[in-house]
């Protein structure tokens, strides 16, 4: 019975501290993002909390990392990581458990949706790594097969893709089901004779891309850059019709290759606004693809943790921090 | 597919297979039929899938509503949004609270509870496993997934309580309550994430309202038993004493019905802390985080300890609850001075250790995991390819062309038939409309795919539970090897076994059927042995005594004798086959399981996904109903998933 007058007396609380008047959901105090860095002491006294969305891709964790360790380690905040796919990132911004999304791809339609209707979001610049998209098949592939690149051949080769899966037809194997993907519109518009299958995860991926150059297994696969796994095999891109601007509008009808994605940054309104240095920070954060794959190949093949392969990175590169940090 | 055994009789013989002719002949015939009707209709009336489908559009443009008046329309601004609020508070005071007492206070206070509900030994098991989650390097995971199943299970006790009280004593609601538990209990716990993400967006909040969707049937249903159990007659003798029905239900119902309540509470927490890893898709914190984490990595020892983690948790909660329900021996004194000094001594030793939970105790099982399961994958892999390309090329491949290529209302019909014959009229008919749903949502290609997952997967499940459950039945010594397997099997997160399976089979259909046979063989196991060994012996001996081989035993005496236990078995295996074989929807296996889980992460597949969800649990009523049997009533706290 205490129990139950207790929590009732949490209840009527909770209630009224929200006030008349009804919720919005960006009042919810539990979620909001409590960073306020205005202060003068800098490394001293915790200067708040900062959401840091995590995607399922290595590359996006190397960015994090080395992002959540400077604003650790550097401004004194305390770094939260949110594990999230990449669209409901973008939900968390609105419902207040996401700060930042530190490497988006594209996503016309959800920063038209966040960031000019609903104003939750805020671009906050380019970060430097230019992504690609397509489609990929191990290079003896290409040897073997020369004229494979060209998808006008694709259907005269589906037999060699055959799987389990796939239906009678060729496999396309994709990666999660939430990744940035036109592949199923693609089979069906430029009739192939392909089924798109989801391996599930970048590592499926890889570790189809690894037994295809080992094996010298037939292989077509979504896959994108930057990525570590160029620096130690080779993936040829098979040409797709030619991206024009606007060839994508429309999901459903795509029948062109993906665009080029210069990869940026996305950030919540409150953190934009409140995030003082650690905004900034964030705002300042650029490096090459090069300097992701570094941290991505030790996260995955030294068996370091991302938090030591940041701090690997930051001690070899202070001079790229430095820029960053806020004056 | 079973042969037509008529022909090949002789016309007069023994009468025991003449009966056994006659009660044949019709399902033979019937067979007959169906293989005649689908040669003939073969490819007409098949609805292959359309992503356009205008129900998909309509469920975007409602999804696009909602997201616009969520700060406007009065509903969300008053109640929806008002529960999130409450709900997030109430997970953000707990987790704060749990997170303050420190690891010492922690696990000081979980054997302090231990011993209040049970004694020195459930306190040492508090205590170990508690400490064991420590040394496995999950503790602050571990304290958002505790925080998380206790705030749903606090939310659903107190709702379930209540609503479980007036189910025991009203007959009529007991009618409109019984079915809607049903269903949250057959639902794959997949469906319902769309929604609850569509009305509560994403985060803790809308994960505990997803986790007490599931744990919260238990609660009503063992507290509504509790109450109609006490005796009618203490109940009358109250009320002639003048007892008020309000006084009769605090001093002598409840109280009575107390211990069986109790064993309601273990039962939600088991569910709540079985569905809590899920909820990770959702953005809730905690264990189920490395889960998602690893299974991107395809790190299978990186799944494990997360795994382990909730297990431990597991152990030491159903531990105390159970000692809880099971009534006390020692003396009031001893018990909370017992309580008193082991939480004390853990809050004491909060301020004097570490914040952190001491690295140098923890041991590193990861890497010798992922060591072994590499050398398997490398040696293996003839053995593994060729299973599933057996599977996949020899079941999986045939059975779904003909579900697909058959007219959708012989299917249709197929299941009408067969759940007449296994359940009679009424299932036969729910069965067969929810089908018909299926195809109304346009997703019947779809629903077909993920029906031909479930039957193979539960084939071969059932199959193994029943050889396991009947050599454990006949030999002790089996099933006491065969016993902490199963416990461990069963408390373990089905996410958990994806992995392994994907590390061994790559990614595909076959990888989630051995997932859902992991996760189903132990209760299919259990209750077929149960079911064996309920059967009296008097009657074996009978039978024995009257020159019954042992074979001749099991097949007439022990099985038949125990069916209502092998429908329960079918019924249960079927249903978690099919919770399981949603989420292998994240290692490939397609079909339903995928469209929900691409409606939660792509916009423009909303609509869906959502459809998806409902299609699944039309496809789960209708498998429950076909496997329910005459008179085999579900058991009401069994089936657990996630």
């Amino acid at each position: 019975m205490k129990k139950i007058s207790l929590v009732a007396g949490v209840l009527v609380l909770g209630l009224s501290a929200a006030a008349c008047g009804g919720a919005k959901v960006e009042d919810d105090a539990a979620s909001a993002p409590s960073a306020n860095a205005g202060g003068a002491s800098a490394a001293a006294a915790p200067a708040g909390t900062v959401k840091m969305a995590i995607n399922g891709w290595v590359g996006y964790e190397a960015s994090a990392a080395v992002v959540s360790y400077l604003l650790q380690h550097e401004l004194g905040y305390t770094v939260k990581n949110v594990t999230l796919a990449e669209e409901p990132s973008w939900q968390g911004i609105e419902s207040g458990d996401v700060d930042v999304i530190i490497e988006n791809w594209g996503h016309d339609d959800l920063k038209k949706k966040y960031i000019d209707e609903k104003k939750v979001a805020v671009d906050a610049g380019l970060n430097g790594n230019n992504g690609v998209i397509g489609w990929y098949v191990p290079e003896w592939m290409t040897q073997k097969y020369p004229d494979i690149t060209d998808w006008k051949n694709l259907n005269k080769y589906a037999d060699l893709f055959k799987t389990s899966e796939s239906d009678g037809k060729g496999q396309v194997l994709d990666g999660d089901p939430s990744f940035v993907t036109n592949d199923e519109a693609l089979v069906k518009n430029l009739k192939l004779d392909y089924k798109v299958v989801y391996a599930g995860s970048e590592a499926a991926l890889i570790k189809a891309a690894k037994q295809a150059t080992e094996q010298k297994k037939p292989l077509l696969m979504y896959f994108y850059e930057p990525q570590w796994l160029f620096n130690q095999l080779k993936l040829v891109k098979v040409n797709l019709p030619a991206y024009t601007a606007g060839c994508d509008a429309d999901p459903k009808k795509v029948a062109c290759d993906y665009p080029p994605y210069p990869l940026d940054k996305i950030v919540s309104k409150k953190f934009a606004d409140t995030g003082g240095k650690g905004y900034d920070l964030v705002k300042n954060f650029q490096w090459t693809n090069d300097d992701q794959n570094s941290v991505a190949d030790d996260i995955t093949n030294n068996g370091m943790s991302a938090e030591d392969a940041a701090k690997k990175w930051v001690e070899a590169n202070t001079a790229k921090w430095q820029a960053w940090m806020p004056k | 597919m079973v042969s037509a055994p008529v022909q090949a009789a002789p016309p007069v013989s023994a009468p025991p297979r003449a009966r056994r002719l006659v009660r044949w002949a019709p399902v033979a015939v019937a067979v007959a039929a169906f293989v005649v009707l689908y040669a003939a209709f073969r490819n007409t009336a098949v609805l292959p899938h359309d992503d356009d489908a205008t129900l998909f559009h309509w469920l975007n443009d409602a999804r696009d509503w909602v997201d616009e008046n969520r700060n406007s329309s009065p509903i969300f601004l008053f109640v929806v949004n008002y529960v999130r609020l409450f709900v997030a508070e109430l997970y953000t005071g707990l987790q704060g609270a749990l997170d303050a007492l420190g690891w010492p206070g922690l696990i000081g206070l979980m054997g302090g509870l231990g011993w209040l509900a049970g004694g020195w030994r459930v306190a040492l098991v508090a205590l170990a496993g508690f400490g064991g989650i420590g040394v496995l390097g999950k503790w602050d995971a571990s304290v958002d997934t505790l925080a998380l199943a206790l705030t749903a299970v606090l939310l659903s006790l107190l709702a379930g309580i209540p609503l479980g009280v007036w189910t025991g004593r009203s007959d009529r609601v007991r009618r409109v309550v019984t079915p809607v538990l049903d269903v949250m209990q057959i639902m794959p716990t997949f469906s319902y994430l769309s929604p609850i993400i569509l009305l509560f967006l994403i985060g803790p909040a809308s994960a505990t309202v997803a986790t007490m969707i599931y744990a919260m049937p238990p609660a009503i249903r063992i507290t509504a038993l509790a109450v109609q159990r006490v005796p009618a007659t203490v109940v009358e003798a109250s009320e002639s004493l003048g007892a008020t029905g309000w006084q009769t239900m605090r001093k002598v119902r409840l109280p009575m019905a107390l211990n069986t309540i109790m064993l309601g509470v273990n039962q939600t927490i088991a569910a709540a802390l079985s569905m809590v890893p899920l909820v990770a898709l959702i953005a809730a914190p905690g264990l189920g985080v490395d889960l998602i984490q690893a299974l991107a990595r395809v790190n299978v020892g990186a799944a494990l300890v997360p795994g382990l983690a909730i297990v431990l948790i597991a152990i030491v909660l159903d531990r105390i609850s159970r000692a809880a329900a099971a009534g006390r021996a020692r003396s009031r004194r001893v018990r909370w001075s017992g309580f008193a000094a082991l939480t004390a001594a853990g809050l004491a030793l909060t301020p004097a250790l570490a914040p952190e939970f001491p690295e140098q105790w923890e041991i590193q099982i990861v890497r010798p995991i992922n060591d072994v399961v590499d050398w398997i994958e490398a040696h293996w892999y003839p053995v593994t390819g060729f299973l599933n390309d057996t599977v996949a090329y020899g079941l999986l491949n045939p059975l779904q062309n003909t579900l697909t290529s058959a007219p959708w209302w012989l299917v249709t019909l197929a299941v009408l038939a067969l759940a007449w014959r296994v359940s009679g009229p009424r299932p036969a008919l729910v069965a067969g409309a929810c089908l018909v749903g299926v195809a109304v949502l346009g997703l019947w290609q779809h629903g077909m795919e993920t029906l031909t997952i479930v039957l193979v997967a539960a084939l071969i499940t059932i199959a193994a539970g029943l050889v396991l459950g009947v050599w454990a039945a006949r030999s002790d010594r089996f099933a006491a090897v065969l016993r902490p397997f199963l416990d461990a099997a069963q408390t373990m997160p089905s996410f958990s076994y994806l992995l392994p399976a994907v590390a061994l089979f790559a990614n595909g259909r076959f990888t989630a059927i051995v997932a859902s046979f992991v996760y189903a063989v132990p209760v299919v196991a259990r209750l077929v042995e149960d079911g064996l060994r309920a059967v009296p012996p008097t009657v074996v001996e009978a039978a024995r005594s009257a020159g019954s081989t042992e074979r001749q035993l099991l097949w007439k005496v022990r099985l038949p004798m125990a069916r209502s236990s092998l429908l329960l078995a079918a019924n249960q295996g079927i249903v978690m086959t099919l919770a399981m074989v949603v989420i292998g929807a994240l290692v490939g296996a397609g079909a339903l399981g995928y469209d929900v889980v691409a409606g939660i992460s792509q916009q423009e597949d909303y609509g869906k996904g959502l459809a998806a969800g409902v299609a699944l649990v039309l496809l789960g009523i209708m498998l429950d109903r076909i496997t329910q049997g005459a008179h085999g009533r579900r058991n009401p706290h069994k089936k657990r998933n996630a």
